[in-house]
């Protein structure tokens, strides 16, 4: 075997002891050193696909830290667990994904933003200092999570990018709101959706271009916005330069980057990225019911459920017996804010709550601290459980549905009293 | 909507380009097929999701990339592509 398959079987090696509680003291010897780029082993998960694991490398693009790569045509670039141990993700760190290999570039004295649609009165177009000039500046900090983040510790796995956990990031945006824009022009009372065009385009004229749409209620909520900067910086050129839609507390999916083009509808949007992308089994999952997509098994997925990640610690770490255990991480949801998050050193008997860092917005990734004391050597198992406001956990085992989506298992990491 | 003033950014294709280059498929039976692939992707999409599909699993791939993304993909050549990609890339 060569160096990456070795490291594939132990992991594979430690991954089956964590399934079972008597291999405990087989894992002192594997300390988590040396675990391949982007491995979610690494973090107490399931590992993503053998495949994906040996083809991923750290690798830059153009205004960004080396991030992990998952595929480099159309560029779908992860971020790396160390740059998740600040409540703001860098813009440089931030993860970047694209549908279509057509990455706009777009000079922004050129670019135009586009309403219409049957159900907006007066059409208009703006340039992006008539956005800036003509309607009040809003700032939000919000989670920006692709829905498939996690996607690779689906078990059985299933097709679809790969991602580990980090495809996800928070910034503070800052832009206007999509309801001044809206307003300004007159939505008609039959108005059912607003259908969002990106400016990427697809190598072939038969791919399905790509265009999202929200309910006529969210794209009027005081929170979504048109952004343009993000942490105090224009966007970058992979991350929607120069506007983007920002839908705090839904998926990724919909914050449409580069956006060009805004219509008001009648009838849902039926393209491809709607109907039949992004969706879920009907019912199964808590979140925002988007009514006018809803199929008879079917609906798209809108909302983040309720989860947490463990940024400090790696599966099988050392750690000397005395020195206190610092569990650190983040917490984040949809859009109710964080209400608690619980930390069990004992595989889940007990937990006690966390500290919680500073209160950011309900849409913001919320840290999370707890000292665990290690007085005993041997193995422990480290676990994190968010809770949002509105009452939803983290599950305890996996809801597998087709596409990957909604993974926010509890994190269970082995850690070595020594 | 094609808005004119897009283009492909150039500055991002003329490193990454580079680096895509280095990713090679394995050779076997039917290699060959998988060129009309790299139209709209680069390969390492393959060898991300190797390896737990069966040829079932690698024939619904291909056949989503031909019926939602029009890719060009002859229906002749369908049954081989699919055994290249379950024997180099799927379940072992």
């Amino acid at each position: 075997m060569n160096g990456v398959d070795e490291r594939l079987a132990q992991r594979r090696r430690l991954l089956a002891g964590a399934a079972g509680a008597g291999t405990l003291a087989a894992l002192a010897s594997h300390p988590v050193l040396g675990a391949p780029v982007g491995s979610t082993g690494a973090l107490g998960f399931a590992e993503i696909p053998d495949g994906a694991l040996s083809e991923q490398v750290l690798q830059s693009l153009p205004g960004k830290r080396p991030l992990i790569k998952k595929t480099y045509r159309p560029p779908n670039f992860e971020t790396p667990i160390e740059y998740l141990r600040s409540v703001i993700t860098p813009n440089d760190t931030f993860f970047v994904r694209w549908h279509l290999a057509g990455i706009p570039r777009v000079d922004a004295g050129q670019w135009r933003l586009a309403l219409g649609g049957d159900s907006l009165q007066t059409p208009r177009t703006y340039t992006l200092d008539e956005l800036r000039k003509d309607f009040a500046p809003v700032e939000i900090t919000a989670v920006c999570q692709c829905s498939g983040n996690r996607r690779g510790l689906f078990v059985p796995h299933v097709a679809g990018v790969e991602w580990g956990v980090g495809a996800m990031g928070n910034a503070v945006w800052r832009g206007v709101r999509l309801k001044d824009l809206l307003n300004r022009s007159g939505l008609k009372a039959g108005a059912v959706e607003i259908v969002f065009n990106g400016a990427d385009t697809a190598p072939l004229d038969k791919t399905p271009d790509f265009v999202k749409s929200l309910p006529v209620e969210i794209a009027l909520d005081d929170n979504t916005l048109i952004a343009f900067a993000m942490n105090g910086q224009p966007l970058p050129p992979l991350n929607g330069f120069p506007a983007r839609l920002v839908v705090p507390g839904w998926t990724g999916t919909y914050w449409v980057k580069a956006v060009v083009g805004i219509n008001a509808v009648s009838t849902p949007e039926s393209n491809f990225w709607m109907k039949t992308a992004y969706r879920l089994p009907r019912g199964r999952y808590p979140g925002y019911a988007f009514k006018s997509q809803q199929a008879e098994t079917t609906e798209p997925i809108t909302t983040m459920v309720t989860n947490s990640l463990i940024t400090s610690l790696g599966f099988g770490q050392e750690v000397p017996r005395g020195k206190p255990l610092v569990v650190k991480g983040l917490a984040w949801d949809g859009g109710s804010g964080i209400d608690r998050v619980e930390v069990s050193s004992d595989g889940g008997d007990r937990w006690q709550r966390a500290r919680l860092g500073r209160d950011l917005g309900r849409f913001s990734f919320r840290e999370f601290e707890h000292v665990v004391p290690t007085r005993e050597t041997g193995a422990m198992v480290v676990m994190a459980r968010a809770t949002s406001r509105s009452g939803q956990t983290q599950t305890d085992a996996l809801s597998h549905n087709p596409a990957g989506y909604h993974h926010n298992v509890i994190q269970r990491l082995f850690v070595q009293v020594v | 909507m094609r808005p004119l003033m897009t283009a492909v950014l150039m500055a991002l294709a003329t490193g990454a380009l580079a680096q895509e280059a280095k990713v090679q498929l394995k050779d076997g039976p039917g290699k060959d097929k998988a060129a009309v692939c790299v139209a709209c992707h680069s390969v390492d999409y393959i060898a991300m999701n190797s390896r737990f599909m069966t040829k079932a699993g690698w024939t619904a791939s291909i056949n989503k990339m031909i019926n939602a993304f029009g890719a060009p993909v002859a229906k002749d050549d369908v049954d081989a592509l699919a055994t290249y990609l379950a024997d180099q890339y799927g379940v072992p």
